[in-house]
């Protein structure tokens, strides 16, 4: 497949895999999607799908011993072949990480302006006095009041809303392409949640960056992602465009996971969870991931692991023998039941 | 409504937890003001849900209504009875009828017991372990869904969503009346806790349980609730049916919350107009006077910061505690 002029991140069968002492976890097994200049992609599933983990790899933050397979193009290039110098120049330059935990990137001991001047002396040769500037005007971009005095504050004399910020402004002070942002207002109240979100866009737009936002919450994507992709057992199991994948999935863990969400705008009614838990990714079932959770399940499902393929119009792709029947049930939430779930 | 009507009464109820100096002394040097005159109520078979954001109170209010924190001041009635001056002795007898679930399962679960040991616990400590014992505790793991099979084994042997229904078992073993979840589903994943949720609708159904519903997500609230506490800070700030919480909200906080809560619905949340807070919640250690809420909300006058605003059906329907009460339709 060529590169098309608009799209800045490819990944392409990227698969990652960590050898432990109980065998090898098959973190991720298989993720491919396109990013495109000034796209928010949203990147959604539970715990343990491996969201994470794949955006780790495209940021080569993996730990030691971490197998990683595929490719990771970057305006063509592919990054995982690039020389450590470059690869390392991308990295919080032109693709730059938010993460849950601003504690995790940011340092103790220095100071937020120490630490924001920093990451604009690694990529680029100015006076630092010039570099401690930038990091103001970031502070106020992000709208962190007496900018100028809390570039002399550690992280902890911060709240947990203010750190995401400084992290956000640590994220775009390189004028970066890409942001990954990995779950970052998980940790935050609801309050604090619709300030950073509405600031991450906002500062988005400032530097003309695209997103990747990756979220546990599909009401923190609906309204702000232009495409969607579901990630199960360690793979891309649905992917398209953000109305097309909530209003008419074709993927029955998508659709489980919609009917298992609880309304905001109406009372009533039953929720239908999705009965069981997700696979080992130690030790996969046959076939399907889902299919040991699946209604529609058979034996096609639990002979053959379905590939990631078209699925009706608009590029909207899913990983199901059965998408037809779910794309034609007329509530396709609705192949999930509603009783609690049965005796384990 | 006399107080012998409702299940539970709670009024007035206060819990400051003294802050000391790290001197010699250790002086107390403050006062953390986690709940600050709360009164609310359960009638049987209801769910009141309690919802705030992180410190606003809720798990200290619940905690206080068990008198596992004996509160500063205020009045706690289970069934006429006062609980907040009752000698340990009876309140230990009263406890039966009133059981609390917590967040985590694993932190709340003995690691070293099997599961039906577990359950049986409670059993043997209010004496009520008898011949068909076991035959119980294997109705009660029934009961929520799990194996009867399965109880010799350890809790780490389950799933988070397991972990949980083990919990609301234990709770469940003396056959309370009041139930307090504190956010008894936020550590799972949607998809599991929908399964929880539902269990917990259909043991209501069956036993005629009273709830208090106390949890950070606004989705679940609604759904599970009958009635509505808002906490802020402390204080609740609005309450009602969960219609009148939901639809017509009043308080600019309860506003401020529910406008912020995202919604599974593209188009909708492309169309909502979000109140955006500005700041971040005070620290209860120096509370601002008059309303706690006015240094963030945008309608604030000189009176909020002179005068405490009640909280009082201020023709709305409902109650709120807001000078410039206004009800809008338009935020979820
Ligand atoms: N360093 C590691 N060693 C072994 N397994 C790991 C490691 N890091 C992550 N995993 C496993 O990889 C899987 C995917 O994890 P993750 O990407 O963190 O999921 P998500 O972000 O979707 O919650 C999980 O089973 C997780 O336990
Ligand atoms: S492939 Fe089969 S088991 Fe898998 S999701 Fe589709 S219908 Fe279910
Ligand atoms: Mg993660």
């Amino acid at each position: 497949m060529t590169t098309s002029p608009k799209e800045i991140l490819r990944v392409e069968d990227l698969t990652v895999e960590f050898p432990t002492e109980d065998g090898v976890v098959h973190a991720v097994r298989g993720v491919s999607y396109a990013l495109h200049e000034r796209e928010v992609l949203g990147i959604v599933g539970e715990s343990g799908s491996g969201k994470s983990v794949s955006s780790l790899a495209v940021m080569g933050l993996l730990p030691r011993g971490a197998r990683v397979h595929g490719k990771i193009l970057y305006r063509g290039d592919d990054v995982l072949k690039l020389p450590t110098r470059r690869r390392r120049a991308l990295r919080g330059g032109k693709i730059a990480m938010i993460f849950q935990d601003p504690m995790t990137a940011l340092n103790p001991v220095h100071t937020i302006g120490d630490q924001l001047a920093e990451a604009v002396l690694a990529h680029g040769l100015i006076p630092r006095k010039q570099a401690l500037a930038r990091a103001k005007e970031m502070l106020d971009l992000v709208g962190i009041p007496q900018a100028e005095q809390r570039l002399r504050s550690y992280p902890h004399e911060f709240s947990g809303g203010m750190r995401q910020r400084a992290m956000i402004a640590m994220a775009v002070i390189n004028n970066p392409d890409v942001i990954i942002a990995d779950e970052p207002t998980t940790a935050l109240d609801v309050t604090v949640q619709a300030q950073i979100l509405e600031k991450l866009l906002e500062v988005k737009d400032a530097v003309n960056a695209a997103i990747v936002l990756i979220t546990h919450d599909l009401g923190v994507v609906a309204g702000i992602a232009h495409r969607v992709l579901v990630m199960y057992a360690g793979k891309p199991v649905e992917i398209g465009d953000t109305d097309s994948v909530f209003y008419r999935p074709r993927m029955p863990y998508t659709a489980g996971l919609l009917g298992s969400m609880p309304s905001l705008e109406t009372s009533g009614g039953r929720l239908r969870p999705i009965g069981g838990a997700p696979p080992s990714l130690i030790n996969l079932p046959p076939g399907c991931p889902f299919s040991p959770r699946c209604p529609l399940a058979d034996a096609t499902c639990t002979a053959e692991e379905p590939a990631l393929g078209e699925a009706g119009e608009g590029g909207h792709l899913a990983a199901c023998h059965h998408w037809r029947a779910v794309a034609e049930a007329p509530d396709p939430t609705a192949l999930f039941h509603i009783e609690s779930e049965a005796v384990s | 409504m006399t107080a012998q009507e409702h299940l539970l009464e709670v009024k007035d109820l206060v819990m400051h937890f003294p802050v000391r100096g790290s001197g010699l002394l250790r002086k107390t040097v403050g006062e953390v003001q986690a709940v600050s005159g709360v009164s609310m109520h359960v009638d049987p078979g209801e769910t009141l849900g309690v919802v705030g954001e992180s410190g606003c109170g809720k798990s200290t209010t619940g905690r206080a209504i068990l008198q596992l924190h004996r509160p500063t001041s205020g009045s706690v009635l289970f069934d006429g009875d006062e609980l907040t001056t009752m000698a340990p002795r009876r309140l230990r007898s009263v406890r039966r009828d009133m059981q609390i679930v917590f967040q985590d399962p694993y932190a709340s679960l003995n690691p070293k017991l099997p599961v039906n040991d577990i359950i049986a616990e409670p059993l043997k400590v209010h004496g009520k372990w008898k011949d068909d014992g076991p035959k119980r505790v294997a109705e009660l793991l029934e009961l929520v869904g799990l194996n009867p099979e399965h109880g010799n084994r350890y809790p780490h042997e389950f799933s988070g969503g397991q972990r949980q229904r083990v919990g609301i078992a234990r709770a469940l073993a003396l056959e309370p009346r009041l139930l307090v979840l504190d956010e008894p589903v936020s550590a799972l994943d949607v998809s599991v806790q929908a399964g929880v949720v539902n269990l917990l609708e259909d043991l209501q159904d069956q036993f005629g349980l009273s709830y208090i519903f106390i949890s950070h997500d606004l989705s679940v609230v609604r759904h599970i609730s009958d009635r509505v506490a808002v906490m802020y800070l402390g204080k609740v700030v609005e309450t009602g049916t969960r219609d009148d919480v939901y639809e017509r909200p009043v308080h600019p906080y309860t506003q401020a919350l529910l406008s912020a809560a995202p919604m599974a619905n593209p188009k909708e949340e492309r169309r909502r107009r979000r109140i955006i807070l500005t700041g971040e919640v005070p620290s209860p250690l120096n509370p601002p006077s008059g309303c706690r809420f006015r240094t963030r909300c945008w309608k604030a006058q000189d009176i909020c910061a002179t005068e405490e605003p009640e909280l009082k059906d201020r023709g709305t329907g409902h109650p709120s505690a807001c000078h410039f009460p206004e009800v809008n339709t338009e935020v979820v």
